[in-house]
């Protein structure tokens, strides 16, 4: 019988069906979170696993209810600490392909400490960073990625706090695949995800994603199509970074220092244009591709800032104790107990 | 001239010095050599929190305790017959414990000016009179060792190093013990450095050799073989004891040990052992966090692996929530605490019992666990594998409360064949027909369906679940049947817990009811007030929750119940509140063990000049 179904199934040509839940979904009526349940749905048939072997682990928050709506496995863990139980299901099974979903409270704030080393270790997990600026599911507190000065219920006077600019706390904690896409734009997070699955490593996705309820309209000028040609330039891999409603501004590295320039005026031509290498072994490109989100004047730039390969932990780990195994051979019970001194009592 | 022998029964030496001058490490040879000749031994090293106090300063004084008998012992021995200290500080530290008339062996070299100020003596011990109720020994132990090695190509100070192992010579002559196995030791650990394997042997034999030719000593004496149950033995600590017991729980249920831990005293050890066992398949993840630790070993369980998190009591503090999530899924994990002196920080290197309660109610909601305890080192071993069938078995989380005693206390081991260790009966759950995540056996255990098999494709986490479907629910019937389900669940564990067994009488006037490492302690003290003509029954427990099923009715056929506990009576409210009687605490909160003396005299005080009559 079991034998059948793994003859069976790699034949099965999944759908995006395949990976619904039988759980009525929850959101509130427009959240950003139904389009990147629809996307995943979408390109999981291409995330090259069988459906059993992909586990989705979540933290808490309006995000975490993401692993309820697939059909794979699923761990709704508690605040903060998907990361560290989603480590622990790789070591624990190397063959699984292991998502994260996640909110900008649950892996910036209460979880920090575990993305920042999860990334460091490079296990090879997939993060989903639903990242919409406020704490919704405890109804609309600011969060470590709200925008300093925002006025929230927990910050009547405008935070005074800084915000993680999440793209380049994950490059700088060591992730290997660091992407950044917007719920409102289906097709590009469609890419971002199936390239993700295919990354070998820790492979981190921010989405930009809307609260209509407590935060919303809060990228608005990212996502819609009258303001999104102006605010956002999309990253493509050796391409140059062109964006505007006429394509006809560019940006332009300047020793260390971003430019903007107008491909029209007649000094600049595409030539000028930074091109993009997503490939680039070192970091500081993509930092300052990562900052330009910060910089006033600046467009907001989706898509992959920077992968790269790296050996993973999980990889590592087997492979070392599979070497060990090669050295000592297979450990027996008596090997564990007999070799230390022993004396017999007669 | 051949000195006499004298035989004795029972010997507890303890060797102090400083943090630097090996005295761990020639306590364990001491103790691999008596226990390899077939006498019973328990130890205990006794280590500052600092790792390097400043050498010569009482806070640095670093010892280790021996107790080694012809009978069957169970603690590493009250207080001391011979004291080896190698300077001042050592002395003054350890004197109290000291029987009167005990042997002290001094380092005289070490009694400079510059030594007795860091130990606060104005005037020397040895001058002042203040050491007339012992047999004192004076060797200069440092002059003695630097002369044997003179011709040596070493420096003073590696030359002055060496001074442990003339000690450990001297004292190898003193109880008629051979040399040949710390030899060899010495040849292999020194290997790959000539000269300090040369110096080191050559002090040892020195020592071995003063005890022999000189006349400090009229006498010498031996401690036969113990009668020891026939087999195969070890020595084991019990922190390498739990690492071994969840290694063997690995092989006997055949799935890989998968271990989530952050470094802390007096845990850290169970770590480091299970990091060597690759070739066992074991996973051992150093987490960024106590959280991180039980996190992954959380996600471990579920993708079905023996899963274990090791930690101490602040650690334990920082994965109370996670137990919670372990306990609405419904995953097998163990949770080991070895329990310190607390709380906070606290006495990170000494021993308490005062995570009881954290480990039975330290957790928000409903939410019971398996607490069970180790009562010594070896049975350390056992209780491991015995949480692990336990959490596998009935898909829950089992503490298993361990303590800084137990943890670097020592004794011979039994090497149990495999055959004899517990099955454990793992069943992952392979067909989909009929599959729901929460549908429960007959013990109310529900299914362990790993990622990887197909069909089976669920989704749990710490929300309520439906009965039996698993799908979140927020139904007020549907809580309280979940609620109910997983306390019921522990209850039924019940029905694998062995009956209390009496050691002693029956019935009658004192009992004395027990957990963990006081085990040792409390047995001696019974039967030497027993050979005293007091009588007192002993019970103890290794499971907490649930309590065995016929405690209730045991504890009812005595007058009185004594419960001695490191902690201020945490058991003895457990008790009260269960069984509606009252017992008599005794409590002790100083960071070290019972000593047999202290529960003996209890045992005298409670039962009274008639002895309870």
């Amino acid at each position: 019988m079991e034998s059948k179904i793994d003859q069976v199934v790699p034949e099965i040509k999944y759908t995006a069906k395949d990976f619904a839940s039988d759980v009525d979904v929850k959101w509130c009526p427009g959240c950003g979170d139904y389009s990147i349940l629809a996307q995943v749905q979408r390109t999981s048939p291409e995330f090259g696993e069988k459906r059993e072997n992909i586990v989705w682990v979540s933290g808490i928050g309006c995000s975490s209810r993401f692993p309820y709506y697939m059909n794979t496995y699923g761990f709704h863990g508690i605040h903060g600490r998907a990361a560290a139980i989603a480590t622990g299901v790789k070591l624990a099974n190397k063959n699984l392909q292991v998502w994260v979903a996640t909110g900008d409270g649950d892996m910036l704030s209460i979880g920090g400490n575990h993305f920042i080393h999860a990334c460091r270790k490079n296990v090879d997990l997939k993060i989903l960073l639903f990242n919409n600026r406020i704490y919704g599911l405890t109804k609309g507190q600011y969060s470590p990625t709200s925008e300093k000065g925002k006025i929230t219920k927990s910050s009547p006077y405008g935070t005074v706090d800084w915000p993680f600019n999440a793209i380049k706390l994950a490059d700088g904690a060591g992730a290997t695949f660091i992407a950044r896409t917007l719920d409102r734009d289906p097709k590009h997070m469609q890419e971002m995800l199936t390239r993700a699955a295919k990354h070998k490593g820790l492979a981190f996705i921010e989405v930009y994603q809307n609260c209509p309820i407590f935060n919303d309209g809060a990228y608005f000028h990212l996502t819609e199509k009258e303001t999104k040609p102006e605010n956002v330039v999309v990253l493509e891999h050796n391409k140059p970074l062109v964006f505007g409603t006429n394509k006809d501004k560019g940006i332009k590295l300047d020793g260390i220092n971003p430019v903007v320039i107008n491909l029209n005026d007649g000094k600049h031509s595409i030539n000028d244009c930074w091109v993009h290498d997503e490939f680039d072994e070192n970091p500081t490109r993509g930092f300052i591709l990562a900052r330009l989100s910060d910089l006033p004047g600046f467009p907001t730039p989706i898509g992959v800032f920077r992968q790269y390969n790296k050996p993973t932990y999980d990889g590592d780990y087997m492979k070392q104790i599979e070497t060990i195994k090669a050295q000592k051979g297979e450990g027996t019970y008596e090997r564990l107990m007999f070799s230390t001194t022993t004396w017999e009592v007669k | 001239m051949a000195k006499q022998v004298q035989i004795v029964e029972d010997v507890t030496v303890r060797f102090a010095g400083d943090s630097g001058d090996g005295m761990q490490l020639t306590g364990s040879q001491f103790t691999d050599t008596t226990a390899s000749l077939g006498t019973d031994v328990g130890t205990l090293p006794d280590f500052p929190a600092e790792i390097r106090a400043p050498a010569g300063s009482l806070a640095g004084v670093s010892g280790f305790q021996i107790h080694f008998s012809s009978n069957d012992i169970q603690t590493p021995g009250d207080s001391p017959d011979v004291l080896v200290a190698m300077n001042p500080a050592a002395l003054k530290v350890n004197l109290k414990d000291l029987k009167p008339n005990a042997t002290i062996i001094i380092n005289t070299n070490s009694f400079d000016a510059k030594n007795l100020k860091l130990a606060n003596y104005d005037v020397s011990p040895l001058e002042d009179g203040s050491l007339s109720g012992f047999n004192v020994v004076p060797v200069e132990l440092t002059k003695l060792t630097v002369t044997a090695l003179e011709d040596l190509p070493l420096s003073p100070k590696e030359k002055d190093k060496c001074k442990n192992f003339f000690a450990l010579g001297l004292m190898y002559w003193l109880y008629n013990r051979p040399i040949e196995k710390t030899l060899n030791w010495i040849e292999t650990k020194f290997k790959k450095k000539p000269e300090i394997l040369e110096a080191n042997q050559r002090a040892l034999k020195a020592g071995y050799n003063y005890g022999e030719t000189t006349e400090i000593f009229t006498t010498r004496y031996d401690v036969k073989p113990a009668k020891l149950t026939p087999g195969i033995y070890r020595n084991v600590s019990g922190n390498e004891a739990v690492a071994l017991g969840f290694v063997a729980a690995s092989l006997r249920a055949g799935i890989p040990l998968f271990l989530g831990s952050y470094p802390i005293t007096p845990a850290s050890e169970i770590l480091q052992e299970l990091s060597k066992y690759k070739d066992f398949g074991v996973v051992t993840f150093q987490a960024e966090d106590e959280i991180a630790g039980i996190a992954s070993a959380i996600g471990a369980a579920f993708a079905g692996s023996l899963a274990l998190t090791t930690t101490s009591g602040p650690g334990l503090s920082l994965k109370t929530e996670a137990i919670g999530l372990a306990v609405i899924t419904e995953l097998p994990i163990v949770i080991v605490d070895v329990q310190r002196g607390g709380p906070s920080t606290g006495l990170p290197t000494k021993t308490e019992q005062a995570d009881l309660f954290q480990a039975m109610y330290g957790r928000h909601g409903e939410a019971p666990v398996v607490v069970m305890a180790a009562k010594s080192p070896v049975d350390c071993f056992h209780a491991s594998i015995e949480a692990a069938k336990i959490a596998i078995e009935f898909m829950t989380p089992v503490i298993l409360l361990t303590d800084g005693y137990l943890a670097f206390g020592s004794e011979p081991m039994k090497i149990p064949s495999f055959d004899e260790l517990p099955k454990i009966k793992v069943e992952f759950r392979k067909d989909p027909e009929g599959f729901y995540p929460y549908i429960r056996n007959e013990n109310l255990v529900r299914p362990w369906a790993i990622p990887g098999t197909p069909g089976l494709e669920h989704r749990i986490g710490g929300l309520e679940k439906k009965d039996v479907y698993g799908n979140i629910s927020y139904e007020p019937e549907n809580h309280e049947i979940m609620v109910n389900n997983r306390k019921a669940k522990i209850e039924k564990v019940q029905t694998v817990v062995p009956d209390v067994e009496v050691e002693g009488e029956q019935s009658g006037e004192l009992l004395i009811l027990s957990w963990g490492s006081t085990y040792g302690s409390i047995k001696e003290a019974i039967r030497k007030a027993g050979a005293d003509g007091y009588n007192a029954s002993h019970v103890h427990l290794r499971y907490i929750n649930p309590f065995p099923k016929n405690l209730g009715d045991v504890l009812k056929n005595f007058k009185k119940i004594l419960i001695p506990e490191m902690n201020k009576g945490q058991l003895a409210t457990i008790i009260r509140s269960t069984y509606l009687i009252d017992v008599i605490q005794f409590n002790k909160v100083k960071g070290q063990p019972f000593k047999v003396a202290e529960i003996q005299n209890k045992i005298y005080e409670i039962l009274g000049g008639e002895n309870g009559k």
